[in-house]
């Protein structure tokens, strides 16, 4: 995969961005800060969240892509990436369900009132 | 594959190349696999803080909601505007290692470190705001605001100087390998052959400013509309 006879005259390596990118993204984060700033005084109901949210994630993936370089980054790394978002979400959502589902045992079983137990002895 | 092992002591081959390396471009990917590795880490660590704000912020509902009328919103919208700045002068100095610009390289290590201390300096008067106030969960605790969220609120400030406090570590700590990166580019280390300890701190520094653009939204601005 690797050659070690024409790297020779290779003089940098690695992907140089250009400071109007930079800067770009730089801009586009304050506005966005502002407007999840604004966002949180709308009436929205639950829908004040996701809106937070998905402002949120649309910052991170800038930071991402270019400042973290994730853009100009190997195939592989990337994929570390992805995993590593994977794992959150599988903490998060198995972590829930437990407490989501810890009221449903009493409901699914009839017979659970009838052990109320204190006369056992 | 016997072919591919040359002699290591070649005349002039890259100091800053490892041997075990074939070249510059696989050192550099390598390097910053690890790093990313090292972040996934960091993101799990962070996310156990996260997932337990997630289940209890949906237990206790209304009660965080409340909590927001004693932040200090103008403070936590400066310190994000803060950290963006800290992360675009970071991007910059990376580029300047990589055209080994040394004098523009020191500008923006020293301008993200004054940004990183202006961030802390922001965090510690806020923190000093919430213990004059009786904000701090524990026996003095007070909520006069919504005293029937007396219990659960103290919930909410717990994962806020969590949360907060570990983040101000990694600041912290960001600022020592800032610290290390100035010393680097003062005696010129870095240039276009060599950058990467400035890249992989750089990807530090910007994952730090991920986490705070998390809990600005989360911890500040969730109960506005209440």
């Amino acid at each position: 995969m690797s050659t070690l006879t024409d790297n020779k005259h290779e003089v940098t390596h690695g992907h140089i961005p250009k400071v109007g990118t930079l800067v770009a993204v730089w801009a586009t984060l304050i506005v966005l800060t502002f407007c999840t700033t604004a966002a949180s005084y709308l009436e929205l109901g639950e829908f004040n969240i996701v809106l937070a949210m998905a402002i949120a994630l649309t910052k991170v993936s800038l930071v991402a892509w270019i400042f973290m370089g994730v853009r100009y980054s190997t195939s592989l790394t990337r994929l570390f990436c992805i995993a590593g978002l994977l794992w959150l979400v599988i903490m998060m959502i198995v972590t829930s369900s437990d407490y989501v589902s810890r009221g449903w045992q009493y409901q699914a079983q009839p017979w659970s009132h009838a052990a109320s137990g204190g006369d056992s002895k | 594959m016997a072919d591919t092992l040359v002699a290591p002591h070649e005349a002039e081959h890259d100091p800053h190349l490892r041997h075990h390396f074939a070249n510059a471009d696989q050192q550099l990917d390598s390097a910053t696999l690890g790093m990313w590795t090292f972040l996934i880490t960091e993101v799990l660590f962070f996310g156990g803080m996260f997932t337990a704000y997630v289940i209890y912020r949906s237990l206790y509902h209304d009660a965080f909601a409340a909590t927001s009328m004693v932040m200090n919103v103008p403070l936590g919208g400066i310190n994000t505007g803060v950290l963006i700045c800290s992360s675009l002068s970071m991007a910059l100095a990376v580029r300047a290692a990589q055209l080994g610009q040394r004098k523009a390289q020191i500008i923006s290590l020293l301008l993200t470190m004054f940004f990183g201390v202006v961030f802390l300096g922001v965090k510690a008067y806020e923190y000093h705001e919430k213990y004059i106030e009786h904000l701090i969960p524990g026996p003095n605790f007070q909520f006069p605001e919504a005293p029937q969220y007396f219990h659960n609120a103290q919930i909410l400030f717990f994962l806020y100087f969590a949360m907060t406090g570990m983040h101000a570590v990694h600041m912290i700590i960001g600022l020592g390998l800032l610290t290390f990166l100035l010393i680097g580019a003062y005696r010129s280390k870095y240039g276009p052959t060599y950058f990467t300890p400035v890249e992989m701190i750089g990807l530090y520094w910007h994952f730090v400013d991920v986490v705070w653009i998390f809990l600005f939204p989360l911890l500040y601005l969730i109960g506005h509309t209440k």
